[in-house]
């Protein structure tokens, strides 16, 4: 998992470092019409010229970081030109904390990563909200009755829900409630959101991606409940003449549940792709705004805290599910 | 001239698609009459939801190919603009219609005066060219090393599936944000990733015809040099442009001249062809994987074995067609996620030109004034929505088909 995590992160590295990034980078800095001559100056006095193994080191915190003088001064990766000598850090990376600076926001990374992932929870724990509890309740009534209108319906609801990605039934829901043309029910704009999220502005991104995200689960739930209204121990509480009601919510649920909550943790991933659409379409400025922009700007320390966070939070999702996976199911856990 | 009223934009809209409705009578009609001796595709007009989605994606793809092509549907150039027309509403009619032409744009003008409804149908045309062979080179690669992990299993199969998991645990937006960006075009990097992944479906069809024909020379000599001699061609036109593979500022790999070169691609059309297929291939790989380690249990694969036939042999004539059934499922499912994916890079406004009139770019640009005119990004997403609800009840249509029997 460790090995994993390293290994992409230093492909994201790898890739925001190459050379046309770089330059782009430094005429966004600089300026648009810098000559090759300028550009090359510029990099090579902020240490981005370094070969790029030794740059990944001081990035992780096991080499020292760079130190240039430049025209009489001394700069370095780990201090500016306002601290004084003595306090002057060898070591500044990952390890010591020190996630960097970033280009197009001028503030420390650390910060808006963690400001942003704020915002981005708060998005993500009213999606939950409404999603888990919706698919949960379409997938068992579609797998009680296998075959029947009910199931055939709400089956072809949710393989609806899965064909409309975010950006496609986020424009119909703002053509629909937020628009000129449509009812102005809702905020179009999640701006507000940030702040104080309240009905109007917050609903539209949140059953956006909860749409998205609900159809899969559906269907997980609605095979697995199906499963297991075919087995013998349901039969037997039928013939015994347990109510119907009784046999789907005491003897059925429970262990038709396994299987959609692997779905579930692994399905967080997923909605990180949700989440940097909506969140673009609704100007709603949490964690995937941020991917965005500094993908856009080739902000390489900022890009590579996002890339950190997401793997960690795609990997440590699959540890979740494998042990939640365990814990649920005593067949597993007692052998 | 008086704007057209709902009905008459329905009417005039159908009588547009006319080419499409007949071509989708001509594939129906002796579909459903001739249905019982077509194996699994005839199976799929018993089920209404297959049909349905049969009919949705069908509707797209004679769409595109008689729009893109041939030209014919379309009732403007995607292109042009037209002046008076930024932003009307459906069904407005042209201020001094030229001699020949249509004189309205019948679902509207977008933001920069253009016919929406002709750009829907271009937009089609993309999407059918890039999205199937996108995911069939996705899944030759998959395939191609799918099939021995499962198969063989040990050391390869840990390493393969090593980098499969490297790759998904990537999100996909990320991804296509350090890969598809003009910078990267300049590197050189999806050139190389071209070189790679183009070579599989030669690789694929070379062993899979050397493995069948190896006991007879005769045969398989001319037969694998024809084969080699036309993808090798074919591969070759394919990943060079301008006479070289590979050509950055720095330094350039010649490949095929521009004299025998059959067809150059865009640069920005290749890099997104190329990372869908990257994004999509170990998805694909996982999926063979499993198939192959479950059926290489079964019984005719021990028989095989006992016969002395070659591993080749026995995971591409023995295995493969054994796991047709899910292939077949995925490869429809996932042609809508590719079409999903091609949408996204639009939306972001990666990699195709902003003007380019597919479904993803569209909708980007109809986004900014949504809250205003509703028209040039609905259209689209409605129909991309439609295609890919269209692949997945195409998809759910053979599941239910194949599993009957």
């Amino acid at each position: 998992m460790l090995l994993t995590a390293l290994c992409l992160t230093f492909i994201v590295f790898w890739l925001t470092n190459l050379y046309p990034n770089l330059e782009k980078l430094a005429k966004t800095q600089g300026n648009f019409r810098m000559s090759d001559e300028a550009v090359a100056s510029y990099l090579d006095k902020n240490g981005y010229l370094e070969p790029m193994p030794v740059k990944f080191g001081q990035w992780l915190g096991v080499l020292p970081g760079w130190v240039k003088e430049v025209d009489g001064e001394l700069r370095g990766k780990c201090f500016d030109t306002l601290t004084p000598e003595a306090e002057h850090a060898t070591f500044c990376g990952v390890l010591q904390n020190d996630w960097g600076f970033s280009t197009v926001f001028k503030s420390d990374v650390s910060a808006i990563v963690a400001e942003r992932l704020g915002l981005t929870g708060k998005l993500m724990f009213f999606v939950m909200l409404v999603m888990v509890p919706m698919a949960l309740i379409v997938g068992v009534l579609a797998g009680m009755r296998e075959g029947s209108k009910l199931d055939r319906s709400l089956s072809t609801f949710s393989i609806a829900s899965t064909a409309t990605p975010e950006y496609v039934s986020g424009v119909i829901f703002i053509a629909v409630f937020a628009s000129s043309a449509g009812w102005k029910i809702f905020n179009g704009s999640a701006t507000s959101a940030m702040e104080d999220a309240n009905f109007v502005n917050f609903t539209l991104p949140v059953v956006t991606i909860a749409l998205y995200g609900m159809g899969y689960i559906a269907r997980m739930t609605r095979a697995s409940m199906t499963e297991v209204m075919t087995a013998q121990y349901i039969r037997t509480a039928r013939l015994k003449g347990v109510s119907f009601g009784n046999i789907v919510l005491k003897h059925a649920l429970r262990n038709a549940l396994i299987a959609p909550f692997t779905v579930i943790m692994l399905q967080f991933p997923w909605l990180l792709n949700g989440v940097v659409i909506v969140e673009t379409l609704f100007n709603y400025k949490g964690f995937g705004w941020v991917l965005v922009q500094a993908a856009g700007n080739n902000d390489i320390e900022l890009l590579l805290a996002v890339s950190v966070v997401s793997v960690i939070v795609v990997l440590v999702t699959q540890l979740i599910s494998d042990i939640g996976y365990v814990y649920l199911n005593p067949r597993i856990r007692i052998s | 001239m008086e704007p057209l009223t709902w009905g008459e934009i329905f009417l005039r809209v159908m009588q547009q698609l006319m080419p499409v409705w007949i071509a989708l009578i001509v594939v129906f009609a002796p579909s459903l009459a001739f249905k019982r001796r077509l194996g699994l595709y005839g199976k799929l007009f018993d089920s209404t939801i297959g049909m349905i989605g049969f009919a949705l994606v069908m509707f797209w793809v004679f769409a595109g190919v008689l729009g893109g092509p041939l030209d014919m549907i379309v009732t403007h150039d995607p292109l042009s603009q037209i002046s008076g027309m930024k932003n009307k509403p459906p069904g407005t009619a042209l201020r001094r219609p030229d001699e020949g032409q249509y004189a309205y744009f019948l679902l509207g003008g977008d933001n920069l005066a253009r016919d929406v409804f002709s750009r829907v149908i271009k937009g089609a045309w993309i999407v059918v060219q890039i999205a199937p062979l996108a995911t069939l080179f996705a899944f030759m690669v998959g395939i191609t090393l799918g099939l021995p992990a499962g198969y063989y299993g040990g050391r390869l199969d840990t390493v393969l599936s090593f980098l499969a998991n490297l790759i998904l645990a990537f999100p996909v937006i990320l991804l296509f944000y350090l890969l598809v960006t003009p910078e990267i075009v300049l590197t050189g990097i999806p050139n190389y990733m071209a070189l790679f992944l183009f070579i599989f479906p030669l690789v694929f069809a070379t062993i899979l015809l050397n493995s069948r024909y190896h006991t007879q020379p005769k045969l398989r000599t001319p037969l694998l040099a024809c084969v080699i001699g036309v993808l090798g061609w074919l591969y070759l036109s394919l990943v060079s442009t301008g006479g070289a593979v590979v050509a950055t500022p720095g330094y350039r790999i010649p490949g095929l001249p521009g004299a025998i070169d059959l067809f150059d691609i865009d640069p920005g059309i290749l890099v997104v062809f190329v990372s869908v297929v990257f994004v999509n291939s170990p998805t694909v790989f996982r999926i063979v994987r499993g198939l192959a380690m479950d059926i290489k249990t079964r019984d005719y694969v021990s028989a095989a074995q006992t016969r002395g036939e070659g591993p080749w042999y026995i995971m591409l004539w023995e295995i493969l067609p054994n796991a047709r059934g899910p292939l077949i499922v995925d490869f429809c499912l996932r042609i809508g996620y590719t079409t999903i994916l091609l949408g996204t890079l639009g939306f972001f406004g990666l990699g195709l030109a902003s003007e380019s009139p597919d479904w993803g770019t569209t909708i980007n640009s109809g986004r900014q004034l949504l809250r205003a005119y509703v028209h040039p990004a609905v259209v689209p997403a409605v129909a991309l929505m439609t295609m890919v609800l269209g692949l997945n009840l195409l998809a759910d249509g053979l599941r239910e088909e194949s599993l009957r029997d």
